[in-house]
């Protein structure tokens, strides 16, 4: 019997009960949240018990500043090649406290994707075999793609708008500015 | 011995009792760019590999969070930069099915002799490449004319080379001329017999066949872990393929193969890349075939009709300001986008190219993140050449078709 989007959610509903939740058909897609502490048994569960989600697509973090409490999120895309079907699923994490258990144990594929994710995003994946940064910096003691870090500099005076033919000062905008760009009136 | 070499851990049946640690890259030939390999060798056999990306980051995800969607057009040629066409279809195929515009049938025929081509131009440079590794020049420079050739096709379309940025959304910024179709006939005509020579220069050579064979060999489950796609998983015996299970751009309605081999080692890639290149020639002459069956309106429609999100033509920009004030609302992402969330892949030249999108309804993606099949690649490397000889990791290497562009994001 092929597996449908009604089989998966009715299958991790009995097995998990309310700890996971938020399902949801997106774009013929199945995506859910799960609890962060039981995201290998979600894994581990998709992989077996007939529904033989063997091929981790991808794997991502993403940055939510408005959720108090679960700010992070790992995003689990998974995949049955054999029926053809994708799921879904996201665990949200704490920032103050981004511990996540690690899929390398499950999917030999997550090891660089959970290091990518660890250096963007700086969630702990705990028991992971090599976690240091991997595209960035190891000096590096932030990380980049949280929403906190907006992507130019602010303090950079040398893209002062008076560079570019906004404004105009004198020194070639060198001057160091509390607010950044100089009013008119104060020049 | 001295004190020195009692506290390292020497593997059994050391003929020197010591091991040697080489920096394979980045600056050897062979590993161009981002890649390098720190090998602990005993001999000339490999013992033990920690393979390292440099320090190349360019924060496309990041500079994604900020741009609307033409804008980012560009930082997607750059991901694989041997098949730019192929990423750049794929990002406007991702924002069609997030805004919901539906192309016309030639638009997907278009599209469809594009992409193949850029697969060829793809798969061509990664086996001719691989005979370069494996001491063999002369394919190389004998191929190398057409992929000039598929070059001058995409430069007849959009007018640039290598990171072309020829697509719209909902189709293309012009329609092809007749320059571009002779070209693409003239590939068609004479590329089959170069694609034969260079096959019959390496499949049954000797040295070649001794150079690839069972080197690099991964099985089909290990590959399945390692997230393999593209023609190093069907290498290794698993015939998936995106065109097929979820096919996109009406490749349902095309005719072809899906080459895979058996043991997944380097020849394996090697033969089944060939075989893909062969496919893809009778997928652009169907595709040739199906525009000529196209009638009257559906014979000329370049692209879907939908001004909120196509550009205006550049006559019309230069000439007409309401025109030129579409161009800037558009360019500027004034218009907003529906709110969603979506996982859109196509077969890239090298697997599974997908683009994961949070679209919280601004005028930026939420969250942009692109499945790079490379940078997935790359972490089995360390397994593939352990227990292996030195010259076989470079052809490893190669084999995997590793880009350098795709291990950043």
């Amino acid at each position: 019997m092929a597996i449908t989007n009604e089989i998966i959610q009715q299958k991790l509903t009995d097995k998990f009960g309310d700890q996971v939740s938020d399902f949801e058909v997106t774009f013929d897609t199945l995506s859910f949240n799960a609890n962060k502490e039981i995201n290998l048994k979600v894994l581990n569960f998709l992989q077996e018990d007939g529904l033989n989600f063997n091929f981790l697509t991808d794997l991502c973090g993403v940055h939510y500043p408005d959720r108090q409490g679960e700010e992070l999120a790992v995003v689990y895309h998974l995949h049955n090649i054999k029926e053809n079907i994708r799921v879904r699923f996201k665990v949200f994490t704490d920032i103050t406290k981004p511990d996540v258990y690690t899929a390398t144990g499950v999917f030999a594929a997550a090891n660089w994707m959970e290091r990518e994710t660890f250096d963007f995003y700086g969630i702990n994946f705990i028991g992971h075999p090599n976690l240091i940064r991997i595209l960035n910096v190891d000096e590096m003691d932030y990380f980049p793609m949280r929403k906190e870090y907006p992507l130019e500099d602010q303090s950079r005076t040398d893209k002062d708008d008076e560079m570019f033919g906004r404004g105009g000062m004198l020194g070639f905008g060198t001057e160091k500015t509390v607010h950044g760009t100089i009013a008119e009136d104060e020049k | 011995m001295s004190d020195i070499h009692q506290n390292i851990n020497l593997p059994a049946g050391s003929i020197e009792k010591q091991t040697t640690t080489l920096n394979l890259g980045p600056t050897h030939p062979a590993t161009h760019g981002v890649f390098q390999n720190i090998i602990e060798l005993d001999g000339e056999k490999i013992v033990k590999a920690d393979a390292t990306v440099g320090y190349i980051h360019r924060a496309f995800e990041k500079i994604a969070e900020r741009r609307p969607l033409y804008q980012i057009t560009p930082l997607t040629d750059r991901l694989n930069y041997c098949s730019a066409p192929l990423n750049n279809m794929g990002w406007h195929l991702t924002c069609e099915t997030l805004l919901g515009v539906k192309t016309p049938k030639r638009v997907d025929y278009l599209r469809i002799i594009v992409m193949e081509l850029a697969r060829i131009a793809d798969h061509l440079i990664c086996s001719s490449i691989m005979g370069v590794d494996a001491g063999a020049y002369t394919g190389f420079l004998y191929v190398m004319q057409y992929r000039e050739l598929i070059y001058e096709i995409y430069e007849e379309i959009c007018g640039s080379r290598l990171t072309t940025n020829m697509g719209r959304i909902g189709g293309f910024e012009r329609d092809f001329n007749d320059t571009a179709f002779q070209k693409i006939e003239k590939f068609l005509r004479e590329y089959p017999a170069v694609l034969k020579e260079f096959e019959n220069l390496f499949t049954r050579n000797r040295i070649f066949m001794e150079r690839t064979m069972g080197v690099g060999a991964i099985s089909a489950e290990r590959a399945l872990n390692y997230g393999f796609t593209g023609p190093n998983l069907r290498a290794a015996g698993v015939d998936y393929d995106v065109r097929v299970t979820a096919p996109y751009s009406s490749y349902e309605e095309f005719d072809f193969d899906i080459p895979v081999g058996s043991t997944g080692d380097c020849y394996d890639r090697f033969q089944v890349r060939n075989g893909e290149m062969w496919q893809s020639l009778r997928i652009i002459e169907q595709a040739m075939q199906k525009l000529n069956n196209l009638k009257g309106e559906e014979a000329t429609a370049y692209h879907a009709d939908v001004p909120e999100y196509y550009l205006p033509k550049k006559k019309d920009v230069y000439t007409k300001m309401e025109a030129l004030i579409w161009h800037f609302k558009i360019i500027m992402g004034e218009i907003d986008m529906p709110k969603g969330e979506l996982y859109h892949s196509i077969e890239a030249g090298n697997g599974e190219l997908g683009y994961y999108f949070i679209s919280d309804g601004g005028r930026s993606p939420y969250r942009l993140h692109f499945r790079r099949p490379c940078f997935i690649y790359y972490q089995a490397f360390e397994e593939l050449v352990k227990d292996g000889m030195l010259s076989d990791a470079i052809l490893v290497m190669s084999s995997l078709n590793l880009i350098a562009g795709e291990m950043d994001a």
